[in-house]
């Protein structure tokens, strides 16, 4: 019997499982796929928005301003990559100077900290060489940042589960029925479990699990965006992230620096019916280049390592649907997190897990650590950090992954951590073993070898991202299979 | 520090010939570093058969044909440390490694050549569409895990790209019971030696579909199926053409890319048109003591030619050492034509003694050129060739007194002739 289940091992699910662990609390994350971020987390821009973006007085407007000024402690207790690097939205029309000016009183109405201001076309130009010809004048928005949303949301689930909360991956939740009692009981891939109180943080799925209790139905109509990434060679071309002003023309694409060095050209905004389909696709490609080239003319395409797209858990409110429902008593709703979803997750973690401690009356947890250290990044590290790495671990001198420098000894700690990976995506998501240039060509094989000895599998067995997901077909020979 | 003569990175086929050639020139103080377990390069896992024509004069396999250098490397005691990763070059040429059994080295070497080669093109590079699920790869990577893991990526292929790995691995994967359903390209002609498309696909009535491509990727937790298209002259899909083919597998075999990063590192100029670095007919680059041969400086048909660059560079980097190499002249640019692409080296020293090779790869297919080498606007070199194609190497070698007119000239042109229509 658990104090609360959560449902979905994203960056909100993950965010409130940690958030609770500073309670007394037994917690329990279901997360439908074989690993967490393995949806919308995994697959957005990676900003930190300001908040000037959403209607004042909209739960997305709070929970924006109040996540954007979580993340400097984020970063300090969590050790996850954070980087103020300015956002710029930049218009291409002079006529449009009344727009920025509302998006600036917007801004001011919802509390935006930081520098926030309109600047003309020469600063624009000094702040941003490369920026188009057509840029007239931009909104600068201090407080915009970005954020390694899959370092973030490994970070909540490792000092979660650090400090007791338990998950259980490939759990996919097909029932909830209220027993006579009160409590819960959540029927899943992975066993029937019972608690005091749900929290659906599911994503795309979270009207599916809000409706399995609820008369009060939720509709979630995935959106699509799909985005190139450029290789890190062109991390300098912009210092901002460079929005365009929404204007006739549509919302505008983005041209985001990342943490990792790499830059996101993206995304576009399709409405699509089925929840599964992550497919990137001529059209949105072409679409979203063409866009992002009003911003940065000469986009270098050759530089391109790889696309992608995401889906939006785009609700039929418009805003974030939040809170107990209010014919499910002690069952939270993280519904229609779309965009600025990552830049609030902290709040809406903090604050659902404030709604359930109340509900609950739980106590405060004096044990709770709330420090979760990075694995250690080869990469980052200076010639004397490295000796003294491959010193005590001689695994650190074994370079797999060429393009972005990722030692074995990294590797094996991602799997080795709590709600480590198991496969090749979740890899390449903890330590960027694969996401550089290449593309894992020249890695895979070895971190095949290495799951496959850390998980005590066959090579076969190793999948990409679980599920029927396998790399590999079979041994060419009988005696292969001895071998393994 | 730890000091060497010359300090080779990378121990494949460049790197073994390039170590051969400094010792054989004379240098005794040679260090080979490989970030792979075993020197060879790629060509261990290379298992088939077809290496070696030129130089040995012998139908060898790559593991067969890199054991000849390996076997000189060791006779002559040339020390070589393998899993070994060089990380940093600097351009007054302190490299730094790493390896599990020395930790972090630094090096300081009097010369560097540059052996690293290249890598394979992914598919995110290429933007195709589609879902992005396990059963792509490089036909490289798929290779690595038939030949040297012992391990089969699937049984139902389609292979986009028809560079020559992608051939070669349509045979193999046939050999290893897969049925290969075709092979797309998107060019009007092949970019791989037309041996392979005779060994590897006509011989096993593998289509190949020229002017194609692969217009969307479909499975959600595997591969299932590729859908192709042909393409029209401006290389874009037509619509109408569609063609679905049930698949398990693709193979890319779109490219290959020098690997630089290092090159970049130590401040090395690189040459759009090879993205390998900027040399002079001796091999160096822009930093005076770094020089670069085999795939890393450009993407070779044939290993032969890369062992006989490499064996150059290596000579070379020792001449250089001893200060007999020419330094501080002046360099003649050398331009690329009509129908040229890709030429190496890009400068001649205007007292260049020796004679001078020129390397490139034709834009095109031509029939009935001539390649022709002008000086000061005037032919100093010309020679026919019934056939001319991007997938062979136009290698051309001019005798010094041909260039007698370099102290004169603004720049060296090599172009293709062909006849008017």
């Amino acid at each position: 019997m658990y104090d609360v289940i959560i449902i979905g091992g994203g960056v909100v699910g993950c965010g409130t499982a940690r958030e609770l662990m500073r309670r007394k609390a037994k917690v329990l994350l279901l997360e439908k796929t074989n690993d967490i971020c393995n949806g919308q987390s995994k697959a957005n821009t990676a900003i930190i928005h300001g908040g000037y973006d959403a209607k004042p007085g909209t739960l997305k407007a709070k929970f924006n301003v109040l996540g954007n000024a979580m993340f400097d402690q984020l970063h300090e207790e969590l050790d996850v990559p954070v980087q103020w690097n300015t956002s710029l939205v930049v218009s291409f029309d002079l006529g449009d100077h009344e727009a920025l000016e509302k998006l600036l009183d917007q801004g001011i109405q919802n509390g935006v900290r930081g520098e926030l201001r309109i600047i003309d076309e020469q600063e624009l130009r000094r702040r941003e060489p490369n920026v188009g010809r057509e840029a007239k004048e931009a909104l600068l928005v201090g407080a915009g940042g970005i954020v390694c949303p899959y370092e973030l949301t490994e970070a909540f689930a490792e000092n979660a589960a650090m400090n007791g909360a338990e998950f259980l991956r490939n759990a996919e939740v097909t029932r909830i029925n209220r027993l006579d009692d009160g409590r819960w009981q959540v029927v899943s891939a992975a066993g029937t479990f019972e608690a005091r109180a749900v929290v659906n943080a599911a994503g795309t799925y979270a009207d599916v699990i809000n409706n399995m209790v609820s008369a009060r139905k939720v509709h979630i109509r995935p959106r699509r965006g799909e985005y190139y990434i450029l290789d890190k060679k062109y991390k300098n071309a912009f210092h901002a992230t460079m929005f365009q002003l929404p204007s006739k023309m549509g919302k505008g694409t983005l041209i985001a620096p990342t943490v990792d060095g790499t830059v996101l050209i993206g995304p576009t905004a399709e409405d699509i019916d089925d929840k599964e389909d992550k497919r990137t696709t001529a059209a949105g490609l072409e679409k979203a280049l063409r866009q992002a080239g009003r911003t940065w003319e000469h986009i270098p395409t050759r530089g391109f390592i790889t696309t992608f797209s995401g889906l939006r858990a785009t609700g039929d409110t418009g805003d974030f649907i939040l809170g107990e429902a209010e014919d499910a008593p002690l069952f939270f709703n993280c519904c229609a997190i779309e965009s600025p979803g990552l830049s609030s997750a902290p709040a809406i973690a903090k604050w659902t897990a404030e709604q359930v401690t109340e509900r609950l009356g739980l106590e405060e947890n004096p044990n709770f650590d709330p420090i979760r250290k990075a694995i250690p990044k080869f990469r980052e590290m200076t010639n004397e950090e490295r000796q003294a790495a491959i010193a005590a671990d001689p695994d650190f001198g074994k370079i797999v992954c060429r393009c972005e420098t990722v030692t074995e000894a990294e590797i094996r700690e991602a799997i080795r951590r709590p709600v480590g990976a198991r496969d090749v995506d979740g890899v390449k998501r903890r330590t960027r073993a694969g996401m550089g240039r290449c593309q894992a060509g020249f890695c895979t094989p070895r971190t095949v070898e290495i799951l496959a000895e850390e998980l005590g599998i066959s090579p076969l067995e190793v999948t990409k991202f679980g599920g029927d997901s396998k790399l590999l077909q079979g041994y060419l020979f009988e005696e292969g299979k001895h071998h393994a | 520090m730890r000091k060497t003569d010359i300090l080779i990175i990378g121990g494949g086929p460049a790197g073994l010939a390039a170590a051969v050639g400094a010792y054989e020139a004379g240098a005794r103080d040679i260090l080979i570093l490989d970030r792979e377990e075993r020197l060879g390069g790629i060509l261990k896992q290379c298992i088939h058969n077809g290496f070696g024509l030129h130089t040995f004069k012998e139908e060898l396999t790559g593991p067969e044909y890199a054991q000849r250098f390996i076997e000189k490397v060791l006779a002559y005691q040339i020390p070589y440390q393998t899993e070994t990763m060089v990380i940093d070059v600097s351009s007054d040429k302190v490299v730094t490694c790493v390896s599990r059994q020395n930790g972090l080295e630094r090096i300081q070497a009097q010369a560097v050549i540059l052996c690293m080669g290249c890598r394979e093109r992914p598919r995110g590079s290429l933007g195709t569409p589609g879902e992005r699920c396990p059963g792509i790869f490089t036909a490289g990577t798929a290779q690595k895990f038939t030949n040297l893991e012992g391990l089969m990526p699937g049984k139902e292929v389609v292979i986009l790209g028809s560079g020559d790995i992608g051939l070669i691995m349509a045979r193999r994967m046939t050999f290893l019971g897969a049925k290969v359903h075709a092979c797309v390209e998107l060019m009007p002609y092949s970019s791989g030696l037309k041996r392979n498309i005779v060994q590897c696909l006509d011989d096993f009535g593998i289509p190949l579909l020229l002017s194609h491509t692969v217009v969307d990727i479909h499975g959600r937790e595997h591969l299932e199926g590729v859908t192709v298209a042909q393409v029209g002259s401006d290389l874009k899909p037509i619509p109408g053409t569609e063609k679905y083919f049930p698949c398990d597998t693709l193979l890319l075999s779109v490219g290959l890319i020098p690997e630089n990063e290092l090159s970049e590192m130590a401040g090395v100029k690189i040459a759009p048109s090879t993205s390998g670095a900027v040399v002079d007919e001796q091999l160096q680059t822009s930093v005076p003591g770094i020089f670069s041969a085999g795939n890393v400086l450009h993407v070779h048909d044939l290993v032969d030619f890369v062992s006989e660059e490499a064996m150059k560079a290596g000579a070379n980097a020792w001449r250089y050492i001893r200060h007999e190499l020419p330094q501080g002249g002046r360099k003649v640019p050398v331009e690329m034509g009509f129908g040229v692409g890709g030429i190496v080296p890009q400068f001649v020293s205007e007292d260049a003694r020796d004679k001078v090779s020129f390397m490139f790869r034709p834009r095109n297919v031509y029939r009935n050129a001539r390649v022709i080498v002008e000086l000061n606007g005037e032919q100093v070199y010309a020679k026919k060739a019934m056939i001319l194609a991007p997938g062979e190497m136009v290698n051309l070698s001019l005798p010094a007194e041909k260039l007698a007119g370099l102290k004169e000239a603004e720049s060296i042109l090599v172009r293709i002739e062909v006849p008017e229509a």
